[in-house]
């Protein structure tokens, strides 16, 4: 079922002629009630695959306002579990659309790996992406997310050379991570020039849609990245409207959803050749 | 989890894959996992060149000072009324600690490596005063990460660094400590992969760090094997060190680890006591998880996530400690007791009126065990201790703790 959401969905666009937008958002933040709202409301917002951010004490790929995410939501008392229950209630409300849980290791760690990976799967999660988990550690979760057909979603870098992208590609589903820039998550903006033949070599190597993120800030750098991949994510830039919107005391959902709503539109036509409002 | 095997061959660690049985290994995220690779083969190939390791050793004798001293402590053996106590001197290396051993080999590496860039974490200050000091000789430029708690704490370290010329950059997300110093270290790393070298000071994070600070810091070890059969003829009956992360402890343990008849015993910082839930004992008062690269105990909640370690000393006020160590403990080849901010304070004043050395706050909390294991091990024992670092840099924080103005 879970696989096959996202293999579905990609099928999908691929027909439509267009590539995916996902957005990321942190589950708990600012607060539990506020993000479930804002997850509800993503899909009809744009959104074609959702990643969910579950927060961690020492994120250490990403930048200033994920780690601020983290921090807001776990001064909120999110935990991991409350994570999946999040997703149990959206996926009560919508059977299609993917959600890829985004972390690090030690609280699934924490949870154990086979236990984890079967409460994730039954809560409607489909995909993982664990950015300290690389392949050469990834063994026993492989094994989770196999017995749970959930998708272990790797990371390509532009560090990676073609010797390494085989390794990288090795045991995994559903799309491949592209992170744009060498570097922390919203800090360097990505380059959709200097991208575009990574993105085709990762293609070739794993034979699965390329997502693209780190450092896309902007409707006009999203239609641009969406021109030559197979989806585009965007993380930094929402978590910053959610902390502006507590810092403006405005409604953070309508907030956050208006912009996710700038950048879906912004992908959508980005293929037709037509500028995006 | 079966029960973790008794090696026969201590030095057979790590496996090829960073592994001490479970702990260690590479949790770092893809973009830096070419690049720990490179490390990994690039350390290989130096080690096993004689090249290196007589530059190495020639920069040891000649600019750190080594060997240090095996001193036999006299009146705190009669202090205590058990066994010999003697000192390693690592506090007479060049710039005050056992620090500068690592820092010397990595910088040689990075060289070696064409690196034109050195960022490293600092915790009191002594790695990041010792790799500052490195990158002055050999004339390369130093950003040193240091928690803005840290930098306030110990401020004459951060002007040292200044002097020579390091760029200290304070850190305020997280705890505002060693491990937000250590994430931010990694992250700058992430985003300067091509000309960055990640001098790591504690024998922690992902492989090939652990065994590679441990193979640098081990001189310590070699040494003291060497001077205690020179001074007694015979091998100790205990070696023991503070451990935080854990660079100076592996360091004297490793070259004895073989020898079954020595006791390996590490003191963790026990901050405010192991009750309060505020210390900074990763294995007494922790479990094993994944945090800066690799699987080792650590502080946290039920949740997994990462809790703020508490102690008296900045370079023990980590929330884990080196795979090796967390290894050592499961398969019971070492002990690891702990040492209370009080009982170091106490240790530190009694060191400085009875030999005449002011002791690292940091190996203050071995000394402060000294009265149990000399007195376990008995008169006719020889006991071997770290003295990792001089208490210079203390003296602003043992004051306020005794409620003096200086």
């Amino acid at each position: 079922m879970s696989k096959s959401r996202i293999e579905a969905r990609f099928a999908a666009l691929k027909a439509e002629g267009r590539a995916a937008f996902v957005p990321y958002v942190m589950a708990g933040d600012p607060d539990a009630a506020t993000a479930a709202a804002i997850l509800k409301g993503l899909p009809a917002a744009g959104a074609d695959l959702i990643e969910v951010g579950f927060p961690f004490s020492d994120p250490m790929a990403e930048g200033p306002p994920i780690q601020r995410a983290a921090q807001r939501a776990l001064a909120n008392g999110m935990t991991l579990k409350a994570t999946l229950e999040a997703i149990r209630a959206f996926r009560d409300g919508d059977a299609d659309t993917p959600v890829v849980l985004m972390g690090y290791t030690n609280p699934l760690v924490t949870w154990g790996l086979a236990a984890f990976a079967r409460d994730a799967g039954a809560a409607g999660v489909d995909g993982l992406i664990i950015v300290d988990t690389p392949p050469e550690e990834a063994g026993p979760l492989a094994d989770a997310c196999d017995a749970n057909d959930i998708s272990l979603i790797r990371l390509a870098t532009p560090t990676s050379d073609d010797a390494r992208l085989k390794v990288v590609v090795s045991r995994t589903s559903g799309f491949v991570y592209y992170v744009s820039v060498a570097g922390v998550t919203g800090v360097k903006e990505a380059d959709a020039v200097a991208v575009a033949p990574h993105v085709e070599r990762v293609r070739k190597a794993s034979g699965l849609p390329v997502a693209v993120g780190f450092g896309i800030k902007t409707p006009e750098r999203a239609a641009a990245i969406a021109r030559v991949a197979d989806a585009v994510v965007v993380g930094s830039a929402l978590v910053d409207e959610v902390a502006a919107a507590v810092e403006l005391n405005e409604d953070v959902t309508a907030r956050v959803l208006s912009k996710v709503e700038a950048l879906a539109k912004a992908v959508r036509v980005a293929r037709h050749g037509l500028a995006p409002v | 989890m079966n029960a973790p095997a008794v090696p026969n061959d201590y030095s057979a660690y790590p496996d090829a894959r960073g592994r001490f049985g479970d702990y260690g290994g590479q949790y770092v995220p893809e973009t830096l996992m070419p690049l720990v690779h490179d490390l990994d083969a690039a350390y290989a190939a130096a080690k096993a060149d004689a090249g290196f390791q007589a530059e190495l050793a020639g920069y040891l004798t000649h600019y750190v000072g080594r060997p240090s001293p095996l001193y036999f402590a006299a009146r705190l053996t009669e202090h205590f009324g058990g066994a010999k106590v003697y000192l390693k001197r690592e506090e007479l290396n060049h710039t005050g600690s056992h620090k500068i051993n690592n820092c010397m080999g990595q910088i040689l590496l990075a060289m070696r490596m064409g690196k034109t860039r050195i960022i490293a974490e600092t915790g009191a200050g002594q790695h990041g005063v010792a790799t500052a000091t490195v990158c002055a000789r050999f004339g390369l430029p130093c950003v040193v990460y240091m928690g803005s708690v840290d930098v306030e704490r110990q401020k004459p370290n951060v002007f040292r660094m200044n002097l020579l010329g390091a760029e200290v950059r304070p850190v305020t997300s997280g705890s505002a400590t060693l491990k937000d110093a250590m994430n931010e270290a990694l992250r700058d790393w992430v985003t300067n992969v091509h000309d960055t070298y990640y001098l790591i000071g504690s024998a922690a994070g992902m492989h090939p760090y652990p065994v590679m600070v441990r193979d640098f810091q081990a001189i310590i070890g070699r040494e003291a094997r060497e001077q205690i059969l020179e001074a007694e003829g015979r091998l100790p009956d205990a070696v023991v060190a503070c451990v935080g992360g854990g660079s100076n402890a592996i360091g004297l343990f490793h070259p004895f680890l073989n020898d079954d008849g020595v006791k390996i015993i590490g003191v963790e910082a026990a901050g405010s006591g192991l009750e309060s839930g505020r210390h900074a004992a990763a294995i007494n008062g922790g479990r094993p998880g994944v945090l800066h690269g690799n699987m080792t105990y650590l502080l946290q909640n039920q949740e997994g996530q990462i809790e703020e370690a508490h102690s008296i000393s900045a370079g023990l006020d980590y929330p884990g400690i080196g795979p090796e160590h967390a290894w050592l403990h499961d398969v019971g080849r070492a002990t690891y007791l702990s040492a209370t901010d009080a009982e170091a304070l106490d240790a530190f004043m009694l060191l400085s009126k009875l030999e005449g050395i002011l002791p690292a706050i940091e190996s203050a909390h071995a000394l402060a065990r000294l009265p149990e294991i000399t007195r376990e091990v008995g008169k006719d024992g020889i006991v071997v201790l770290n003295l990792s670092g001089r208490g210079d840099k203390d003296v602003n924080t043992v004051a306020a703790h005794l409620g003096r103005v200086i």
